[in-house]
C-alpha cells in the first residue's frame, strides 16, 4: 500500500510542529524520517495515526484521500504504529494485549477467544521468528520482547504501513541488530515502513529512502550512502564535528570509592543494585554503560543519597558519604545532573535566576540573615547565563519555557559553580539536540581535565565511546565488567547483555 | 562465534528488565504470626479446662435436624488458633518461594482467629449456646452493602476511577428506595429505583473526574457530603411531614426449594430475600466478566494503561463514565439493603460508613468480584460476632469487638496480608 501525507501542518496554540510537510511511503520499501529531537517527527506520525487532528493537508492511501478520526480507524485502514513508549497493558499476557482493541468472541456467552489469541500470536511469531510465548505475561518480558510483540500487534491487524518511532532508544546493540533485520524481512514481504529515529547508523543500514526534517519543515532528501555527516549537517543545519577532541586522560588519585553497595526497592522488595563496588580517580571520566533500567540510577541516585542503600558504603577521599544528608553530599564536593532534568533538575515554574541558585540559595553571598539578596541573584544569573551560552529571553524568564537543552545548561551551571570533586552526570544528553550536546560534552571534559572524577551513565553507546577513560558496564544491577573505551561495539553489546568480557568478545 | 551468536538471541528473552532479583519479604508471615500467636495464648490457653461451649446450628425450620454441637472448650480454641498459626506457616513458605499466597487465606485465617474467639467467649455458661446458623446468617445479611459497595469500588477503579462516593451511593439508593417503595406501597419498586439513585451519583463522579479532571478523592468526599446533606434534609422535611413516605417495608424472605434444606448452609444461604440472591447472581456474573469477556479486558486495559487501550481505539474516557455509572448503580442497589432489605424506614446517616467499609473490602479482595465478596463476607462475619457476643456478654467491650473490622482493614491495607497492586492509571485522568 502506498501512503502519501500531502502539506500536513500540524499547530500546537502560535507554536507549528508540522509546516505543510509531504513525503511519500512506497510499499516493499523503508522510508526514514531523519530529525533531532522536537523537530516535529513524531507529531506528524501522531496526526497520520489520528491521535491528533490536522490543521491542514491531506492522507492517501493508494492515492485516495483518508480522514481518520481516531486510532481504531487508522488501524483499520491498516496503519500500525509501534510507540516510542509501548503501548501495551503489563499484566496482560502478550495473546491479551495482541487481541486487545479487535478482540474474537467465542461460544454463546460471548467469552474471550483466547485459543484464536494465541494461534495468531503463533502464527506470526513463527513467521519472523520471534520466539514469543502468547502466554507469557509482557512486564516479565526483555524491552527487546516487548517490541516485537507491538509488531506482532500490528501486524495481526493486517498492517500494510508500519510506523516504528524512535525504536531503537531501548534495545542493546544486538537487539538493534535484530530489529532491523525483522525491518528488512517485513520490507521484503511489501510492507511499507517509516523508521522514525535519529540515529544515523540505523538510517544507514536498512533506508531506502530519507527525509530529513527539522523544525517542523521537510529540509531534503538524501541518500542512504550519503555520509553521516552530510545527514548530521542537514539534520542540525549547520555542519558539526561528529567526534568530541580531548586529550588523553591524566588520572591521578582515587577520590570516589563505592563499596558494596546495594539498593533494594522497598515496595516490590527487588533488588535493583546489587553489591557494586568501583573507584574513580581524579581527572578521568568512568561511564556506566547499560541498558536504561539495569540500576544506573540507582547507583547514581544512591551515591547522592537521594535514594535509601540496603547495604555497602561510598567514600569520597577517604570520608563516608553514606548515611549523610544530600546537603552534606553536595557540600562534600559532589557534583549531580539528574536523568530527568524537567522532574529533578530543575524547578519549572521558577525564574532561570532562582534555579541557578536552588543549592546555595541560603548561603553567602546570596542571602544574609534569611532574606535573599535580589541583586546578588541576578548578577550571578547573568554571569552563568553569559558563561553557559543559555539561551532566554530573560534571566526571569521561567526555566519551564526554555527549550531542553537550555535547560539542561541551566543544571550545569548550577552543579558547575561549586567547586567540585565529583560530578555525576545521568543521561547528560538526553533528548538534546546535535549542537547543545556537543557543547555539554565540551564542559564535561574541562571539568575532567580540572581533575574532577567524573562519573557520566548514559545508555547511548555514542556518548559512552565519546567521554569514557573507562567503561563500567552494567546487567540486572551488577557491573559485569569495567573495560577500555578501545572494546569493539559487538563486544560491549554482548557484556550490556550481562556477558563478561573474555565470554563475549 | 557461535556461542556469541546463541548469547545473543537467548540473552533478551531472559526478561532482562533488570529488576528481576527479588528478596523476600516477611511482614505478612510476621504479622499474621503474631495475632495467631496472640489468639493461642489469650483465645487458647486463656479458656479454663474441662469447660465446654454449646454451638447450636439447628433452626426449627429444618428439614433434617443436627443435634447442638458442644466442643470442650479450650481444645476448640487452641486447635483453632494452630490452624492459624499453620496457615501462616504456609504464608512463610510461599514467601520464601517469591509467591502469593490466595485471597482464601485471609478468610479462611479470620475465621480461624474469629472462631477462636467464639469459643473462649462462649466457654462455660451453660444457660447460653452460640447460635451458629444465626450467626452465620446474620453474618451473610450484613455483608450485603459490604458486596455491593465493594463490587461497585472494583468496578471503577478497574476502569481507573477512584470511587470513594460509594458511601453516597448506598446512602442515595437507600433514600430513594424508601421513598419510592414507600410511595408505591411495594418494596420491590423500591430495589428497582435504587440503582437510579446510586448512578445518577456514579455520573456526577464521573463528569467530574473524566472532563473537569478534578482530584478524584476529594470529589468523592464531597459527594458523600452533598448526598449525606441532600438526604438529611429530605427526611427532616418531607418524610416528617408526611410519614407516609418513609414506611417501614419489606422484601418477603424466599425460600429455594430443596436447597433451603441443607442443614446449616441451607438456611444461611437460601433463606434470604430477592436482594440476596440478585447479589450471588452479580458476584458471579461480574467476576465472568470482568475476565473473560471482551468488555472485561477493554475495562482492565483503561484502567492499567489507558493510553494503550487508546492506541487501539478503545475510548477511554466513555469507559470510565461508564463504568463509573453502573458501579455507583450497583453500590445504589446495595443501598437498599438499608431500607427496604432490612424492613426499616429511611433514617440520617443510616449508612454509618459502610461504603467506607466497602472500600476496603475491595483492596483486600485485590479489586476481583470474587475477592470482595469474601472479604465482604469476612468483615460482615465480625459485625455479626460483635452483635452475638453482645448478646451472651463477654468480658470483651463490644466497643473493641466492632473495631476488628477496622483493624483488619488496616492491617490488610498496609499489606500484610499479602501485596495488593492496584490498577496501574487509578486516579488519573485521561488526556490527550
Amino acid at each position: 500500500m502506498k501512503l502519501e501525507l500531502r502539506e500536513i501542518t500540524k499547530k500546537f496554540g502560535d507554536f507549528t510542529a508540522n509546516d505543510a510537510i509531504s513525503i511519500t511511503v512506497e510499499s516493499g520499501t523503508v522510508h526514514a524520517l531523519l530529525g533531532e529531537n522536537g523537530a516535529g517527527k513524531s507529531t506528524l506520525m501522531n496526526v497520520l495515526f489520528g491521535l491528533y487532528d490536522a490543521d491542514g493537508g491531506q492522507i492517501l492511501l493508494d492515492d485516495d484521500p483518508v480522514v481518520f478520526s481516531g486510532p481504531g480507524e487508522a488501524m483499520a485502514a491498516g496503519i500500525g504504529m509501534v510507540h516510542q513508549h509501548f503501548m501495551l497493558v503489563p499484566p496482560f499476557t502478550v495473546a491479551e494485549n495482541v487481541m486487545l482493541g479487535h478482540e474474537q468472541v467465542t461460544g454463546p456467552a460471548k467469552l474471550l477467544d483466547l485459543a484464536a489469541a494465541r494461534s495468531k500470536v503463533n502464527e506470526i511469531s513463527e513467521r519472523f521468528n520471534f520466539h514469543v510465548d502468547p502466554d507469557a505475561v509482557v512486564e516479565d518480558l526483555s524491552v527487546g520482547a516487548q517490541q516485537r510483540v507491538e509488531i506482532i500487534k500490528a501486524l495481526s491487524r493486517d498492517a500494510k504501513v508500519l510506523i516504528l518511532d524512535e525504536p531503537t532508544a531501548v534495545l542493546t546493540p544486538q537487539e538493534t541488530d535484530e530489529l532491523l533485520e525483522i525491518v528488512g524481512q517485513l520490507r521484503d514481504s511489501g510492507t511499507a515502513v517509516v523508521l522514525i529515529t535519529h540515529k544515523l547508523r540505523e538510517v544507514q543500514a536498512i533506508a531506502d529512502t530519507i527525509t530529513v526534517i527539522r523544525r517542523g519543515k521537510v529540509v531534503g532528501t538524501a541518500e542512504p550512502t550519503d555520509s553521516q555527516e552530510h545527514l548530521a549537517s542537514l539534520m542540525v543545519g549547520r555542519d558539526v564535528s561528529m567526534t568530541v577532541d580531548k586529550e588523553q586522560a591524566k588520572p591521578g588519585d582515587p577520590v570516589l570509592e563505592i563499596n558494596n553497595l546495594s539498593v533494594v526497592d522497598s515496595a516490590t522488595s527487588i533488588t535493583l543494585l546489587d553489591d557494586v563496588s568501583v573507584e574513580v580517580r581524579a581527572g578521568e571520566i568512568l561511564a556506566i554503560a547499560g541498558v536504561q533500567g539495569n540500576g544506573q540510577t540507582e547507583l547514581a541516585e544512591a551515591i547522592m543519597g537521594v535514594v535509601e542503600t540496603a547495604g555497602g558504603s561510598v567514600t569520597l577521599e577517604g570520608k563516608k558519604l553514606t548515611g549523610r544528608s544530600i546537603r552534606q553530599v553536595l557540600d562534600a564536593g559532589v557534583g549531580f545532573v539528574p536523568e530527568d532534568r524537567t522532574e529533578d533538575g530543575i524547578v519549572a515554574s521558577f525564574t532561570v535566576a532562582n534555579n541557578l541558585i536552588l543549592d546555595l540559595y541560603d548561603r553567602q553571598p546570596y542571602s544574609r540573615g534569611g532574606a535573599i539578596k535580589p541583586s546578588v541573584v541576578r548578577d550571578n544569573a547573568e554571569e552563568q547565563v553569559e558563561r553557559f551560552d543559555v539561551r532566554t529571553t530573560s534571566i526571569q524568564a521561567l526555566t519551564g519555557s526554555l527549550s531542553g537543552g537550555n535547560q539542561q545548561k541551566v543544571v550545569l551551571a548550577r552543579e558547575l559553580a561549586r567547586d567540585l570533586k565529583v560530578l555525576i552526570a545521568s543521561q547528560p544528553t538526553r533528548g538534546l539536540d546535535v549542537g547543545s550536546i556537543e557543547f555539554v560534552h565540551k564542559r564535561i571534559i574541562e571539568e575532567r581535565d580540572k581533575g574532577v572524577a567524573v562519573i557520566i551513565v548514559s545508555s547511548e553507546l555514542d556518548e559512552v565511546y565519546a567521554l569514557a577513560d573507562r567503561i563500567a558496564v552494567m546487567y540486572h544491577g551488577k557491573i559485569v565488567d569495567i573495560v577500555s573505551p578501545d572494546t569493539d561495539r559487538d563486544t560491549m553489546g554482548l557484556m550490556m547483555a550481562g556477558a563478561h568480557e573474555e565470554e563475549a568478545a | 562465534m557461535s556461542a556469541m551468536t546463541t548469547e545473543a538471541s537467548s540473552a533478551p528473552q531472559q526478561g532482562a528488565s533488570g529488576q528481576v532479583v527479588k528478596t523476600k519479604s516477611w511482614k505478612a508471615t510476621i504479622g499474621l504470626g503474631a495475632v495467631a500467636l496472640i489468639s493461642l495464648l489469650f483465645f487458647g490457653f486463656g479458656t479454663p479446662t474441662g469447660v465446654q461451649t454449646t454451638f447450636t446450628v439447628a433452626t426449627s425450620t429444618d428439614f433434617i435436624a443436627v443435634p447442638s454441637i458442644t466442643v470442650p472448650a479450650r481444645a476448640a480454641a487452641v486447635t483453632l488458633s494452630i490452624v492459624a498459626l499453620l496457615l501462616t506457616g504456609y504464608v512463610a513458605f510461599r514467601a520464601n518461594q517469591f509467591r502469593k499466597v490466595g485471597v482464601w487465606l485471609p478468610i479462611v485465617y479470620g475465621m480461624a482467629i474469629m472462631g477462636a474467639l467464639l469459643t473462649w467467649a462462649g466457654a462455660d455458661r451453660s444457660g447460653t449456646t452460640i447460635q451458629l446458623t444465626g450467626l452465620l446468617t446474620s453474618a451473610l445479611f450484613l455483608a450485603v452493602p459490604l458486596v455491593f459497595g465493594s463490587l461497585a469500588g472494583t468496578l471503577c477503579e478497574r476502569s481507573g476511577i477512584i470511587n470513594i462516593a460509594i458511601e453516597g451511593q448506598l446512602l442515595a439508593g437507600a433514600f430513594l428506595a424508601a421513598l419510592v417503595g414507600s410511595m408505591a406501597g411495594n418494596a420491590y419498586v423500591g430495589l428497582i429505583v435504587a440503582p437510579i439513585a446510586g448512578g445518577l451519583v456514579g455520573l456526577l463522579l464521573a463528569i467530574f473526574a473524566t472532563k473537569y479532571w478534578v482530584n478524584q478523592i476529594v470529589v468523592g468526599v464531597v459527594l458523600n457530603m452533598l448526598v449525606i446533606g441532600l438526604t438529611s434534609f429530605f427526611f427532616s422535611t418531607m418524610m416528617t411531614d408526611d410519614p407516609s413516605l418513609n414506611q417501614s417495608l419489606s422484601l418477603p424472605s424466599i425460600d429455594i426449594p430443596l436447597l433451603a434444606s441443607i442443614p446449616v448452609l441451607g438456611p444461611v444461604l437460601f433463606q434470604q430475600n430477592l436482594l440476596v440472591y440478585i447479589m450471588y447472581v452479580v458476584v458471579i456474573v461480574l467476576q465472568i466478566m470482568l475476565f473473560k469477556s471482551r468488555w472485561g479486558l477493554r475495562v482492565r486495559a483503561v484502567g492499567e494503561h489507558p493510553k494503550a487501550a487508546d492506541t487501539v481505539g478503545i475510548k477511554v474516557n466513555r469507559t470510565r463514565v461508564r463504568n463509573t455509572m453502573l458501579g455507583g448503580a450497583v453500590a445504589g442497589l446495595g443501598g437498599a439493603f438499608f431500607t427496604v432489605a432490612s424492613g426499616l424506614a429511611f433514617g440520617k446517616e443510616m449508612t454509618a460508613g459502610k461504603g467506607y467499609i466497602a472500600l476496603a473490602a475491595m483492596i483486600l479482595g485485590r479489586w476481583s468480584p470474587r475477592g470482595a465478596l469474601a472479604a465482604a463476607l469476612l468483615f460482615g462475619f465480625a459485625d455479626a460476632l460483635r452483635v452475638q457476643l453482645g448478646i451472651i456478654g463477654s468480658s470483651i467491650p463490644s466497643e473493641f469487638l466492632a473495631m476488628t473490622p477496622y483493624l483488619a482493614t488496616i492491617l490488610a491495607v498496609a499489606g500484610l496480608v499479602g501485596l495488593s497492586r492496584p490498577p496501574a492509571a487509578e486516579g488519573i485522568p485521561y488526556k490527550k
